[in-house]
């Protein structure tokens, strides 16, 4: 164990701090040059796997900031890799606060995938959660302030569970550590913190928040989010819950129901954000089934999808930066002015559909494979199924009501779209070469898998026959149902409808009934506790003047009388009776001590 | 470039299709007597010819109608649905 090393989320921290400081013309050389710096920090860490940076925190409790090994590697070289791209696409961004928040955020995530134990997962946790909520609040769009606050309140509701299940599991074995959860021996703690992990990566019915934000996030923000929180939670399961056969089935009902809704949706971020559900799916089933095969599966399809889910939502934020419109029914035929994002957008769709030569054909498959070998059978085919939906939706469906088909843009519209700046080209272009490096020269990615002796062939004969006959019998398929498919002015009703509307029941009660009794009570306190109030202040006066004051007063005078009378008996200005009188008195008390 | 090519192919919609109707035999064809069917996981893609294009075909339709009905059984509603 060595404690000297140089945490990669710190430079991102440090580098986020000095942002303001920095000015033009250094402000884009410095904002591209600390997630360079921040990859080199990850390339170096993953270099030597170890334990680093462990503290004694309150002589108690034995912190560790950074464990490496193959697991976390992986996941910290595609998360510093994104960070590279995200900021690059955001370059033209003036206002230095979203930097800021990106920078948190991927700090945030490259944290929990390092952490060794619950305390520092829980800190990177939370920095996400926060950091990221901003990145939806400085969308300057109608409803992205209420987006914003329904994302921090039920990533808030997340990391309480987390807390209260590592908090319990503390308790009941007194190790805070972040390692395999035991199937066989399960506990509410491990619900608790599955729950809360879960949460992060989206799975039912803890998933609403996804397409919620990711839609109203800046075009910049949404790039980032993309990539980091539901990936993260992908490690986190991977790392606490492998082989929990509860997340299989969850995984695949994700799978499923996160591409029915993108079939459904006509605003293009939600769609793909619907997407994200989907393909988390894969991943999630993929932790649950648990062999070696599976969770290199997991690993190499979460990779992957940062890449050509980055690669989605930066052309659809291309899109929406040129023409300002999010919505399918005011979208349409833009290829000829959006020649370079349609190309890129069409790279993403065909990688997430698994095209041979592409990154989602190399990871994807793995996962499916392990389902079959596994002898989940259903498992296997449903998964294959929503491979077919991911091609209608990503591939098909997304870039046809982008650019082809009849223009639904309005003249504005249509004369405002153009390709993007040329940071944005650059971004795109480097998360396309990624997809197509992924898809072609195997050992990039496969060699960064946590199973190194588990051997996977995706250019089979067999696997290329089974996926050119998905892609092109959906591809006709599609030519004759896509009116079916066609964009509707609509939204469609999920789960959160039950948050949004018990958060208008709080709202009512809190008008209605509990204003009402508020004034209920008011009023009561007006008419009989402050009237009553006064009779008693009133009784208390006179009782204090009459009652009180008269006997002070009375007893004064008694006194007073008593002296009167005294010095009339004692004192009448004869000094021998006086003198008489004291010697006595002197005498009395000494004779009493004496005898007493 | 790419305007160019797309404006090609939308200029000959029927080669396309031509193009569309050939591939698809082609690769049947492939599929049944080149591919390699030993290694598959289950009996029907070992013994049912075509049977990822067939398992497509359904799942699309599956898909596709699902969505429609899951859509208008109620929870597509109008945009301003949480506005009021």
């Amino acid at each position: 164990m060595t404690t000297s090393f140089l945490h990669p989320a710190l430079l991102l921290i440090v580098g986020a701090v000095l942002l303001p400081l920095v000015r033009e013309p250094f402000r884009k050389l410095y904002l591209c040059s600390v997630p360079i710096a921040t990859f080199v920090a990850v390339l170096a860490l993953n270099w030597q796997p170890g334990v680093y940076g462990e503290v004694v925190f309150m002589d108690r409790w034995t912190l560790t900031f950074a464990r490496v090994d193959n697991l976390s590697s992986i996941f910290g070289f595609i998360m510093g890799l994104m960070a590279i791209i995200g900021t690059i696409y955001g370059l033209h961004v003036k206002d230095n606060w979203q930097h800021l928040a990106s920078w948190f955020y991927v700090a945030g995530s490259l944290g929990v995938i390092y952490a060794g134990d619950y305390l520092v997962l829980f800190l990177f946790w939370e920095m996400m959660a926060f950091a990221s909520t901003f990145l939806v609040w400085f969308n300057k769009e109608e409803g992205a302030l209420a987006a914003g606050y329904r994302y921090l309140l039920v990533h808030t509701f997340g990391g309480v569970l987390l807390l209260l299940g590592f908090v319990l599991r503390y308790q009941a074995t007194g190790d805070i550590s972040f390692a395999l959860l035991n199937e066989q021996d399960t506990h509410l703690f491990t619900w608790l913190i599955m729950a809360g992990l879960m949460l992060n990566a989206a799975v039912p019915p803890l998933h609403s928040w996804l397409p919620d934000a990711y839609s109203k996030a800046t075009v910049t923000g949404a790039v980032f989010m993309c990539a980091f929180t539901t990936k993260t939670a992908v490690y986190t399961l991977a790392r606490a819950f492998a082989g929990f056969d509860i997340l299989i089935v969850l995984g695949v009902i994700m799978a499923i129901y996160g591409i029915v809704y993108a079939l459904m949706e006509n605003d293009i971020r939600r769609l793909l954000g619907w997407e994200i559900v989907s393909q988390v799916g894969y991943m999630v089933a993929g932790v649950g089934i648990g062999t070696a095969l599976a969770i290199n599966g997991t690993c190499a399809h979460a990779f992957a999808h940062i890449l050509y889910k980055g690669l989605l939502f930066m052309a659809a934020g291309a899109v929406i930066h040129s023409t300002g419109v999010c919505r399918f029914t005011e979208l349409g035929g833009l290829y000829k002015k959006m020649p370079n994002t349609m190309a890129f957008m069409i790279i993403g769709g065909i990688s997430v559909s698994a095209f041979p030569l592409f990154s989602g054909f190399v990871s994807k498959a793995m996962i499916v494979a392990a389902s079959f070998e596994a002898h989940l059978l259903w498992a296997g085919f449903l998964l294959s199924m929503v491979s077919v939906g991911t091609f209608l939706v990503a591939g098909l469906r997304l870039p046809y009501l982008v650019f082809f088909g009849e223009s639904r843009c309005s003249e504005e519209t249509m004369s405002r779209a153009s390709d993007p700046p040329w940071n944005m080209h650059l971004a795109m272009l480097v998360a396309a070469f990624f997809c197509f490096l992924v898809g072609t020269y195997m050992p990039f990615l496969y060699d960064m898998l946590p199973y190194r002796d588990t051997t996977f062939h995706p250019y089979t004969s067999y696997h290329l026959s089974e996926t050119l006959q998905i892609l092109v019998v959906t591809a006709i398929a599609f030519v004759f149902l896509k009116d079916r498919l066609a964009a509707r002015p609509t939204i469609s009703l999920d789960l959160d409808w039950f948050y949004r509307y018990g958060g208008r029941l709080f709202l009512w009660l809190a008008e209605r009934p509990l204003q009402w009794l508020d004034t209920a009570w008011g009023a009561a306190y007006r008419v009989v506790g402050l009237y009553g109030l006064m009779v008693t202040a009133r009784f208390w006066a006179w009782f204090d003047w009459h009652g009180i004051d008269g006997l002070v007063d009375g007893s004064a005078l008694c006194v007073r009388a008593i002296g009167r009378r005294l010095a009339l008996v004692l004192q009448r200005g004869h000094i021998q009776q006086t003198i008489y009188y004291a010697v006595t008195f002197a005498a009395i008390i000494l004779i009493a001590y004496v005898c007493l | 470039m790419i305007v160019q090519l797309i404006d090609f192919l939308k200029a000959r919609p029927k080669a396309v299709k031509t193009a569309a109707t050939i591939a698809l035999p082609v690769l049947l064809v492939w599929s049944v007597t080149g591919v390699d069917t030993s290694h598959a996981h289950t009996w029907a893609e070992r013994y049912i010819p075509g049977f990822w294009a067939l398992f497509t075909l359904l799942a699309c339709l599956v898909l596709v109608f699902f969505a429609r009905w899951f859509g208008k059984s109620g929870i597509m509603t109008r945009e301003d649905y949480y506005d009021d």
